[in-house]
């Protein structure tokens, strides 16, 4: 049997690379990648907590992360998608604008 | 012993494949990364007796997150490649010794909170049928908002991609 601690460790390591993608990377597709990485690795971690406690509210809690991870990817990318229909260009250093 | 050979695979599986995400230029090797990345977490649930997380990992973020993010690369075909000089290299370089300096924030809370008691690992009881019990009556309201905003995602989505009719 695995102990939790090592699931939270390894959560924490998926965490930081997710971090490390979102500041190294100018394409807005993969920084959104990187975010559900982040996501992935705080539902990881609440799993792990859950199971430490011996309840089922850390799975309730990631379902309900899951949910919301599904409507900001379906809003982000037709965000994107409708800023690359605009500029013809995707790079996060040039999206300073607020308005068009 | 098995469950801990079988740990360590997935875990240098998940670790491997979130590098390979943030290194690899092209955006359509990050998804198919990242796809390995969601199945390899739902087999960590799996691990963990969550057996519902582990489908809707596979159903949710493997089987509509990742295909939605295959179509975003293709629409945006001519985005994809990150091209040119990068006006702001100085500043990315700070990024690797910041994450690293978070990596050390990280390690140096779980060592003076989780690693200090080693609790003998509890059993979640009743696996799905737990998680639904929950869902259904305690948090019964924010899985109705849950709902509302998965519906108010639908809508801002057609909202935000559709083409000016001039």
């Amino acid at each position: 049997m695995v102990p939790e601690s090592h699931y939270v460790a390894l959560s924490a390591v998926l965490f930081v690379i997710g971090v490390v993608g979102v500041l190294i990377r100018r394409n807005p597709l993969v920084i959104f990648m990187s975010i559900e990485l982040m996501l992935n690795a705080a539902n990881l971690a609440l799993v792990a907590f859950g199971q430490r406690h011996g309840t089922a509210q850390g799975q309730a809690l990631v379902f309900f992360v899951m949910c919301v991870a599904a409507a900001e990817v379906a809003v982000g990318l037709a965000i994107i998608v409708s800023i690359f229909r605009m500029r013809r260009r995707l790079s996060v250093d040039e999206l300073s604008l607020m308005r068009w | 012993m098995g469950s801990v050979i079988a740990f360590w695979i997935l875990a240098a599986l998940v670790v491997g494949s979130a590098v390979g995400l943030v290194v690899r230029r092209n955006p359509i090797h990050g998804a198919l990364f990242l796809v390995v990345n969601l199945g390899g977490v739902a087999a960590l649930y799996l691990m963990m007796h969550a057996e519902f997380l582990a489908a809707a990992q596979v159903i949710v973020y493997a089987g509509a997150i990742a295909v939605l993010f295959v179509f975003a690369i293709m629409v945006l075909i001519p985005g994809k490649e990150e091209t040119g000089p990068d006006p702001l290299r100085a500043q990315r370089w700070l990024a690797v010794p910041l994450g690293g300096f978070l990596a050390l924030e990280i390690a140096l809370v779980l060592r003076s909170t989780v690693f200090t008691t080693s609790r003998s690992p509890a059993t979640v009881p009743g696996g799905v049928e737990a998680v639904g019990r929950l869902l259904f009556t305690d948090y019964l309201f924010p899985f109705e908002v849950t709902s509302f905003l998965l519906l108010a995602a639908l809508i801002g989505v057609m909202a935000l991609t559709k083409r000016k009719a001039s």
